[in-house]
């Protein structure tokens, strides 16, 4: 049955104006979701240009008011991931092993693992004592691990800076007697 | 024999009569009733402010205590319709303000509203009680701030989804330390965090409060400070949900929940934490309506709680809840009236979700009372859509959305006619409905052969000519409201079917094929109508007539053409010069 479906294309070009020849009609695609368009598919055309692709989860062609969902309610949901992606801070919590209180650390701020190190020492320098940066952390007094995305203890250090920066959710300096009871 | 029945007799029958459409059925009766019926009538609805002006409202109706306005058409909502387009409340209120110094309610929906309008609001009604605003925007929170200092008889302050410039969170301690009549304070739209003793003084000296929508930036940690202040809370919203997980604040907040034992409605949970969700456990078969629909957590955590919910009437929640979660809703919440599901990632093509039209159809079969759903889902099937309608024969709202424009039966691939023409054919009491995917001319002719109890439809992509508005606009005997995007519908049905737009409140078209032709003869032959063209394009003056305008806005009015529109919108057909003294 020929759905006609250039009959329902609606383009902004005033009526009776010429349209490119469509040769792509996708009406035996088995592909569920069917997407017209009038151009030929290129190899060069940017995504939001081609045919509906199962190939990845892509942003689709923004159309002006679609889906009806409110601005308010959009900004709600993406607003949460884009602040967590492209934030203004990635603000951490610091535990230190039988310190009183905890404190706030902002990784943006640093740029590789001593900065932060350096930063840490000077934090609870004054609470417990130093410690030092080694390798395993042998025979140092303490470790720092984090707590990652999916909630696993890391030993801070082992990944590029980068990659645990958008990964860490809370730092804990352990005692180093502990850490080493895990094999660190 | 009328002559002899007194007035006053009258007057106390009338006044039983609250609905509007019953009000305006008995003023048709004869001159004695609609007299009657002008004199006694205090509560007015307008459901489109042009379709009238507060001149002729004051000339009929002299005293009104409560006054309900309407502005901006539906689609606004989804920016369709360009800024500045008009609905501005300010002229309203000067009339009001001179007209009924006692009016103590004012209530308006999609309307521009300014500080100035709100201060003139604040001084010029002394026994001022209720202010909802819907969807409004123009204000900021100085507006708010003279309302509360002002209105010393205030009973309810509703924000409900407004665009508010947010100066400052100070406008709440603006309220007098002598206000005590609070009822309902609904601030969930707004940005600014308030300060949360003047907040929690407040709540503590309003012994009426039953409603209580907090803000975002009211912490987790502090709402067993104010629930302490308010344990006869009807209706509840959280400021964001989330915090370190902590023993002390968790039974603390739970504690607090399980004393308001009126509480019914739940909403807010933004950015939730799921562990903190529970605390709600001894509340749940209490609530009648629960709000999900921030809550970014995953179906197990939303099921565990809806599970809970043996009384739900009214559930509104993310398609996180999946499947297998509405599944749990359909076994649980046989009590259910409307379920609401919005997407999570509305501009992915493809989301992990598991939401498909297999939760709608079972809830649809565990809940015999649904009568109002809004779906938003990625696939649906005719078989889905008949089956939906079998289960639900009293549905009275139906908006389904399918993410993906014109998307066919998923499974058969072809057009969704049939399951929508079931949904019109067995649904005899459907009132709203508004349909997506691929829908041929065929599906309008089963709405307008069966749909004839419809009054809002809502039609985005679907068609392929002017016999599906046709099949529309000539069919459904009630249809009031019609919203129409994208749809190759022109000229003729419309010019065909131009006395029936006389007998709807509006009709929006945009991205169709009706010409600037059109328009104007429509305007000029139908001087009930204000056909507003609204076109934002810059070369608008030299488009010919065959051409199709961007968006066209039809109306009935008794006012008139409007004098206060933007330059992008254009009154068709009426001359510019004559001004239609109907007032």
């Amino acid at each position: 049955m020929d759905l006609n479906f250039k009959a329902t294309e609606l383009s902004l070009a005033l009526p009776g104006t010429e349209d490119l020849p469509d040769n792509n009609t996708t009406t035996t695609s088995p592909n569920p979701i069917i997407k017209t368009t009038n151009k030929r598919p290129s190899p060069d055309m940017t995504p939001t240009e081609t045919d509906e692709s199962r190939a990845a989860p892509q942003p689709k062609a923004q159309v002006v008011g679609w889906p009806p969902v409110r601005s308010y309610r959009k900004n709600v949901l993406h607003g949460k991931k884009a602040e967590a992606e492209t934030g203004s801070g990635m603000f951490v919590k610091v535990s230190m092993d039988g310190a009183p209180y905890l404190r706030k650390i902002d990784l943006k701020v640093y740029k590789s693992y001593g900065e932060l190190m350096k930063s840490l020492e000077g934090m609870f320098a004054c609470i417990i004592g130093l410690y030092s940066e080694n390798e395993g952390y042998n025979g140092s007094k303490h470790a720092a691990t984090y707590e990652d995305k999916d909630g696993d203890w890391m030993l801070v250090g082992d990944v590029p800076w980068d990659m645990f920066v958008t990964s860490c959710k809370r730092l804990r300096i352990m005692k180093g007697c502990e850490a080493r009871g895990l094999n660190l | 024999m009328t002559s002899s029945f007194p007035e006053e007799v009258l007057e106390h029958v009338l006044s039983f009569l609250t609905s509007q459409t019953d009000r305006n059925a008995v003023s048709l009766v004869c001159k004695t009733w609609y007299e009657t019926d002008r004199w006694c009538r205090n509560r007015i609805f307008v459901g489109n402010c042009y379709a009238v002006n507060p001149r002729i409202l004051i000339r009929r109706f002299p005293d009104v205590k409560s006054i309900e306005l309407k502005g901006k058409p539906h689609f606004a909502d989804f920016n369709l319709v360009p800024e500045g387009w008009g609905g501005y409340v300010y002229p309203w209120v000067v009339e009001l303000a001179r007209a009924y110094p006692s009016l103590e309610e004012i209530r308006l929906k999609r309307m521009v509203v300014t500080d100035e309008s709100l201060e003139m609001v604040a001084k010029s009604f002394n026994n001022f009680k209720v202010l909802v605003l819907s969807s409004c925007e123009g204000f900021s929170t100085d507006g708010l701030a003279a309302i509360a200092a002002n209105c010393r008889n205030l009973r309810v302050l509703d924000l409900r989804e407004c665009e508010v410039e947010d100066l400052s969170g100070h406008w709440l301690s603006h309220f007098p330390d002598s206000f005590t009549s609070l009822e309902s304070l609904n601030m969930a739209c707004l940005v600014s965090e308030v300060s949360f003793s003047a907040l929690e003084r407040l709540v503590a000296r309003s012994p009426n409060l039953k409603t209580l929508k907090l803000n975002r930036t009211v912490p987790l940690e502090k709402l067993s400070t104010l629930l302490k202040r308010a344990p006869q809370l009807v209706d509840f919203g959280t400021g964001a949900y989330s915090a370190e997980f902590r023993p002390d604040v968790y039974s603390s907040l739970a504690g607090v929940f399980s004393a308001c034992k009126n509480l019914k409605s739940l909403s807010g949970f933004w950015d939730v934490t799921p562990a903190y969700l529970p605390v709600i456990n001894n509340v749940c078969s209490q609530l009648t309506s629960l709000n999900l629909s921030y809550a970014t957590t995953q179906s197990p955590d939303l099921t565990k709680i809806v599970s809970q919910c043996c009384n739900l009437q009214r559930l509104v929640v993310l398609d996180y809840i999946e499947d297998t979660g509405l599944n749990t809703v359909s076994l649980s919440c046989k009590d259910l009236r409307e379920l609401v599901v919005f997407p999570s990632d509305p501009f992915i093509g493809d989301v992990d979700v598991q939401l498909t039209e297999h939760g709608l159809v079972a809830v649809s079969e565990g809940c015999s009372k649904l009568h109002s759903i809004l779906y938003f889902c990625r696939q649906m099937s005719n078989s889905a859509l008949i089956q939906i309608s079998k289960n639900c024969p009293n549905l009275t709202c139906f908006r389904l959305c399918i993410i993906e424009p014109r998307a066919p039966d998923y499974q058969t691939l072809e057009p969704l006619d049939t399951g929508f023409g079931s949904i019109v054919q067995n649904c005899q009491h459907l009132t709203r409905l508004s349909m997506s995917g691929l829908l041929t001319d065929r599906v309008f002719e089963y709405i307008g052969t069966y749909a004839k109890n419809l009054d809002m439809l809502s039609i985005a992509f679907a068609g392929d000519s002017d016999l599906g508005l046709h099949y529309v606009l000539s069919g459904c005997d009630r249809l009031r409201k019609l919203e129409i995007r994208d749809c190759p519908f022109g000229d003729k049905a419309l010019l065909a079917n131009a006395s029936k737009l006389e007998r709807m409140r509006s009709l929006w078209m945009s991205s169709c094929l009706v010409s600037f032709g059109a328009c104007k003869l429509l305007g000029r032959k139908m001087p009930g109508l204000n056909v507003e063209v609204i076109d934002e394009r810059e070369n608008v003056n030299s488009i010919p007539e065959y051409a199709p305008v961007e968006k066209v806005y039809i109306y009935r009015t008794v006012s008139g053409q409007r004098f206060d529109a933007p330059d992008f919108v254009r009154i068709m057909g009426k001359d510019k010069d004559a001004v239609y003294n109907l007032s």
